[in-house]
């Protein structure tokens, strides 16, 4: 029997349509502002024996899509040794070396089980606001074993057979700063588990299991064909990028990432062989996460193909052993999101080169997570208050880059100020563009931004986990580097009188009432050289302070020649 | 008194009338051509169809004015002064991109950076003010941006939703040298919490406010020549005054669609169904929204275009880019694929002859036999191009499918068909609601062609087709509520509401509606008001807007803790399923209804008058479904009488709509001239 296109058409729409409704749930239901807000979370639908994802939701974090494949095949393989799988289960867990990414995220993995048998699973993933650890938050640069950023928890089943288990949620709730939020956020992930397994069981019924299936499956190889086709349409040959990590937050040296691109044929390589050894400290990734990392970078390349495993199977990826993206337990890896953001950046470089039309000048290349922690005078109660911040994109061949957006690994949004300040004992003082921090070219890199922050309280600390202090993001065909990172704060000495050793990574500021902390993120790369911009568009650019006079001069020339 | 209500909705193309006479019942509904360079033409053209001004007692407007000039960027150029470090919000967003793959697209605010000024001032989140304003400075600004030659200003302070004193205070001083009435101060429109929401919105405000001011003193002008009260329809389905319209123009954003939302509630009402999923099918996109239990769903946001956001109460429209013009094709991959891209009225489908060459839903249609050739809607064309659609199907979709021409464009309406399912059940399964106790209400020309297929992808209790579908919309302005909404931000645990302080609130309010609609000099026939919190628990992001009482006495309402909080934990338990042991309830913002009730309109005086079904009766066609040909019967919608009954595969045909009843429905014409399509007993 083979599915009819329509059938399958209407098939694709309804599947969906329910991973989709899993992500609004969470959202909406969320504690924790890192998922409600930023949206650090993703649902989606996995293949019954290898784990592979099947569909995904839209709205969720792109890094996640091609992660939890690989969190599913840690459940798949747990429940065949362990021989006990039943209807109802769900399994918790953080473990990032099978899983990928980081302890902050938790992921729920159920079974769907039709006529006493798994049709596939379903799961969940969502970033915690704490889950112990040395740094509130998680974000810990200066950790060298995973145990110094969090508490590890392997599959364990939060249900048995739709029974649950307080006992486990007691045992993760002491370990949290923040139990409440952490409760909140797994009750909130477990309700859209139920929402997917009704969902699901009402299309299977009205299509049958043996259609769904085959739909599922043909999706799969219309993913891997549209892939192919686009692959074949690139010239054959090999394309060459490297970039750099700051330091690993413990020894201050540049780490080398290297990329080769080979095009032949249907097919496609990526190899990073020539990449720096694993590290002390937590930028190192598990393998999980770089074959998640390509995958994001490739979504991003060739945005119109659908989000399942199809999508990766023309695409070969060689990870050196022992490397910074092979990193094995209990390597620390709670700042995966620098790591992969630097590999989508050495994709996009070498892109460059095979399709210079679907290329992008690198974004902002950091998730500068700042966490700031204390207890309120008077009731003593601890507070966190923990964002990522935005920065620009790069700019492209249709147009200069997006001003502030969000990290290409996710859709996230940031928390209003006025929320932030409602919340926690701080007063913005500036929160705004940053003039010249986009990358010249003939097509600009968008801006980054400026956030500056005052504490409210007697006293708390600060911590930053950031990238780009040291190497710049890079444009393309000729377009400018973005300007770099940049973390100040106020000492005795006076304002902004402290910089962190690590360039952009410090643990244990401290901070007094009156005291602020400043965050100059960067801009993205330019596209194409600066020579080629037009007249008008670098006038409006200093009309508007985005480019000041001098950088205009020292980048263009002079805009009325 | 001389009794004529009108009811105007100037569409892209048409303006439509809708016009009842108090005293003497009568009522008549006319089409002007558009005149889109000044939509008041053809708006006082609609009107003369009707009867002289002095003879006319109110003009109730569905205006797409403002919905036009943010889609088409045509506002007016637009200062902002902002709190000192802060004048990036607007631009800045809350951070997002345009699409989630590929980092293409950028942003390009409505009110310029350089017209983006700031001022030394800062109120804190508790509302302490850290800092009074400097009102010289924002004199100074708003000179600056006046010889700029801006013609509008939005004043958005942070944290004003706390304490909105420094902001009122900066916008006296701007009034006193802003050489016109163009002034926005945020919280006057919007005092919640969320800055960029806020200033964005109030923006968005400041923009629109000249032209639709422009707008709308013409047409007042026009009308004061009789004593004719000028209504407009606001986003949410509630009208306000002209004067409040050009002060508040953004809360006209989707004041069209929301005007046929009002009728769709009524014509449901009336005709015994109160759970009615309205479903409007353009050329490019289908729009559904959705009435439960005689209530219509609003959103309290909405996105005109990435990054232009705005912020006030509106029917809740769910869109997919799936309309009568939506071009049919077959992807790379082998699949088929129905929109985003759009033949729209030029070229336009296929069939039209006006050299379209992709194939569209609408040839999809035309092939299968369920439009009529011969006679198109609108009247521009004499004739379809049958032949010329079937090979388009032919070409674009049946040949990399294997399929002849019919097979192709069954398979298109069949994939058109699940996305507007699909998009029912966004709009209603999960909100929650069963849609097996939902009828859908298709309006605009192609919905009814569509609506049986719907009936049996969401398994929908019946479909209802309007007496008159083309003005459904003016018919809506005609005989909706007056209405006032007031928000307010109180962001504090629930164990911490006074229910004193509340009620206070709550009758501050409640006195402003009340003088508010006294002041629209339109007969009321009951007042009342409705009270929405939107609460969460304790550290969630995200509120749930919870009913909490509603009635023509604020002030007998019992607001204790625990009747509130028994109002949230249903709720809750409705939208998420459980209920949370441990973390504290938290209200973030007030939110009061002020509705006027206007006299009630009889629908039964659309009725049939008589008809016959056999006269009505206009023979047969060859029409395709589920695989085969058949022979349908044809029938004059509007002369068919009060009870007929019709067998599906049939083909119902008026002026301005189609309705195509499937093989195993029957269409039967209701006691007010609808038509209710269900399943064949």
């Amino acid at each position: 029997m083979t599915l009819d296109p329509v059938t399958l058409a209407v098939l694709n729409g309804r599947l969906e349509q329910i991973v989709d409704e899993m992500d609004a749930t969470l959202f909406r239901s969320a504690f924790n502002p890192i998922i409600a807000e930023a949206h650090d979370a993703s649902h989606g639908i996995y293949h019954r024996d290898s784990g592979e994802t099947l569909a995904q939701g839209k709205s969720g974090l792109p890094i996640f899509v091609g992660a939890m494949a690989f969190a599913v095949q840690t459940v798949i393989a747990k429940a065949e040794r362990d021989g006990d799988l039943a209807d109802g289960d769900v399994y918790i867990f953080n473990d990032p070396w099978d899983g990928g990414t980081h302890l902050s995220d938790f992921r729920l993995v159920r079974p769907v089980f039709r006529d006493s048998q798994v049709f596939c699973w379903l799961a969940s993933v969502g970033h915690w606001h704490d889950v112990g650890g040395a740094v509130p938050g998680n974000y810990n640069p200066a950790a060298t074993e995973a145990f110094q950023e969090g508490f590890v928890c392997p599959p364990v089943k939060l249900f048995r057979a739709g029974a649950y288990q307080p006992d486990i949620t007691a045992m993760l709730e002491a370990n949290s700063r923040l139990p409440i939020s952490l409760y909140g956020d797994m009750n909130a992930q477990i309700n859209a588990l139920d929402l997917g397994v009704q969902r699901l069981s009402g299309l299977l019924d009205e299509y049958g299991d043996a259609v769904v299936e085959e739909a599922l499956t043909a999706l799969r190889d219309r993913a891997d064909k549209l892939m192919r086709a686009e692959i074949k349409d690139l010239p054959d040959g090999v394309y060459e990028s490297e970039d750099f990590m700051d330091n690993d937050g413990v020894i201050d040296a540049p780490l080398k990432l290297r990329l080769k691109l080979t095009v032949a044929g249907e097919r496609m390589t990526l190899d990073f062989t020539g990449s720096a050894e694993s590290c002390l400290g937590p930028i190192n990734i598990s393998r999980a996460t770089t074959h998640a990392a390509c995958y994001v970078a490739m979504k991003h390349v060739f945005d119109e193909i659908p989000a399942n495993a199809g999508a990766m199977a023309p695409i070969d990826v060689i990870i050196p052993d022992g490397s910074i993206l092979a990193a094995e337990a209990p390597k620390p890896v709670g700042g995966y999101t620098e790591t992969i953001l630097r590999l989508i950046d050495l994709v996009f470089q070498a892109m460059a080169g095979a399709a210079p039309e679907r290329a992008n000048g690198c974004a902002y290349g950091t998730i500068n997570a700042l966490s700031i922690a204390g207890r309120r005078s008077g009731s003593g109660a601890p507070w966190v208050m923990f964002s990522f911040f935005g920065g620009g994109h790069g700019g492209s061949e249709e147009s200069d880059g997006l001003q502030h957006g969000n990290a290409p690994i996710s859709t996230a949004t940031i928390p209003p100020l006025e929320i932030l300040e409602a919340a926690y004992p701080v007063a913005f003082r500036q929160w705004a563009l940053r003039p010249d921090s986009g990358g010249a070219g003939e097509h600009r890199g968008g801006l980054g931004a400026i956030y500056e922050i005052e504490l409210l309280e007697e006293s708390a600390e600060a911590f930053l986990f950031g990238e780009r202090g040291r190497t710049a993001p890079p444009g393309i065909l000729g377009g400018k580097s973005a300007a770099l990172n940049r973390f100040a704060f106020d000492t005795e000495a006076g304002r902004g009188a402290g910089e962190p050793p690590m360039a952009s990574k410090i643990v244990g500021v401290e901070m007094k009432r009156g005291m602020r902390l400043r965050l100059e993120t960067p801009g993205g790369g330019g596209y194409g050289p600066p020579e080629k911009r037009a007249k008008a568009a670098i006038a409006a650019d200093i009309a508007a302070g985005y480019v000041s006079e001098a950088a205009a001069a020292a980048d263009y020339g002079s805009a009325d020649e | 008194m001389s009794g004529w209500i009108v009811g105007v909705d100037v569409g892209g193309t048409f303006t439509d009338i809708f016009a009842v006479n108090e005293a003497t019942g009568q009522v008549i509904t006319a089409k002007t051509p558009s005149t889109p360079a000044d939509q008041s033409v053809g708006f006082l053209n609609g009107l003369a169809a009707v009867a002289p001004i002095p003879e006319i007692d109110a003009v109730v407007h569905g205006t797409t004015v403002g919905t036009n000039a943010l889609l088409e960027r045509k506002g007016a150029r637009t200062g902002v002064i902002a709190t000192e470090g802060f004048r990036d919000v607007l631009e800045m967003r809350r951070r997002d991109r345009p699409r989630t793959w590929g980092l293409r697209g950028v942003f390009k605010p409505v009110a310029e950076r350089q017209d983006r000024m700031e001022a030394p001032e800062r109120t804190l989140a508790s509302g302490e003010i850290e800092r009074p304003v400097d009102v010289d400075a924002v004199r100074e600004a708003a000179k600056q941006l006046a010889d700029a030659g801006c013609e509008a200003v939005a004043i958005a302070f942070v944290n004003a939703y706390a304490n909105p004193e420094n902001e009122r205070r900066a916008r006296d001083a701007v009034a006193e040298v802003w050489p016109n009435a163009h002034i926005t101060a945020a919280t006057d429109i919007l005092p919640e919490i969320r800055e960029f929401e806020r200033t964005s919105t109030a923006t968005l405000n400041a923009y629109l406010q000249p032209a639709m001011g422009r707008y709308l003193r013409r047409l007042g002008q026009a009308l004061e020549a009789g004593a004719a009260n000028l209504l407009i329809v606001q986003s949410n389905g509630g009208l306000m005054t002209a004067e409040e319209a050009s002060r508040a123009p953004i809360r006209t954003a989707l004041s069209g669609p929301a005007a046929g939302v009002v009728a769709a509630r009524a014509v449901g009402l009336a005709a015994g169904f109160e759970n009615v999923i309205a479903c409007d099918m353009g050329g490019t996109s289908f729009d559904v929204s959705l009435i439960a239990g005689g209530r219509t769903a609003l959103a309290s946001e909405t996105s005109i275009d990435f990054g232009m956001v705005a912020r006030a109460p509106m029917v809740e429209i769910t869109t997919i880019g799936a309309g009568g013009g939506s071009i049919a094709w077959v992807d790379a991959g082998g699949m088929l694929r129905i929109g985003p891209e759009s033949a729209g009225a030029d070229p336009g489908p296929v069939a039209y002859g006006k050299g379209g060459e992709r194939p569209t839903v609408t040839d999809a249609n035309v092939v299968l036999g369920r439009i009529n050739p011969e006679s198109p809607i609108g009247g521009e064309i004499s004739r379809l191009d049958v032949e010329g659609a079937a090979k388009a199907l032919e070409k674009a979709v049946g040949a990399p499918l294997g399929m002849d021409a019919t097979a192709a464009a069954e398979a298109v309406i069949r994939v058109a068909n699940a996305r507007m399912a699909g998009a029912i059940r966004l709009a209603s399964i999960e909100r929650g609601h069963d849609p097996a106790r939902f009828i859908a209400m298709p309006f605009g020309g192609g919905g009814a062609l569509h609506a049986g297929a719907l009936i049996r992808e969401v398994g929908l209790a019946g479909a209802l087709s309007p007496r008159y579908p083309g003005v459904l919309s003016a018919l809506g302005a005609g005989i909706a509520d007056m209405r006032r909404d007031y928000v307010q931000t109180i962001n504090r645990p629930l164990e911490a509401i006074d229910p004193k302080t509340l009620s206070h609130q709550i009758d501050e309010f409640w006195q402003a509606g009340l003088k508010a609609l006294s002041g629209a000099g339109v007969p009321l026939t009951a007042k009342r008001a409705e009270l929405e919190l939107d609460m969460h628990y304790q550290g969630q992001t995200h509120a749930i807007a919870v009913p909490v009482a509603g009635g023509e006495n604020p002030k007998d309402w019992r607001l204790a803790q625990d009747a509130i909080q028994s109002a949230f934990e249903d709720s809750y338990r409705a939208a998420y399923g459980r209920l949370l042991d441990g973390p504290a309830i938290r209200v973030m913002n007030l939110r009061l209804a002020v509705i006027g009730a206007r006299p009630p309109f009889d629908l039964a005086r659309l009725k049939p008058d008589g008809g016959d079904k056999a006269a009505a009766a206009r023979g047969q066609r060859k029409l395709f479904a589920d695989g085969a040909w058949h022979d349908a019967d044809v029938y004059a919608r509007l002369e068919l009488p009060v009870g007929a009954e019709i067998l599906g595969p049939a083909v119902l045909e008026q002026p301005d709509a189609t309705i195509y009843v499937d093989p195993g429905l029957t269409a039967r014409v209701d006691a007010l001239g609808n038509v209710l399509l269900q399943p064949s007993a």
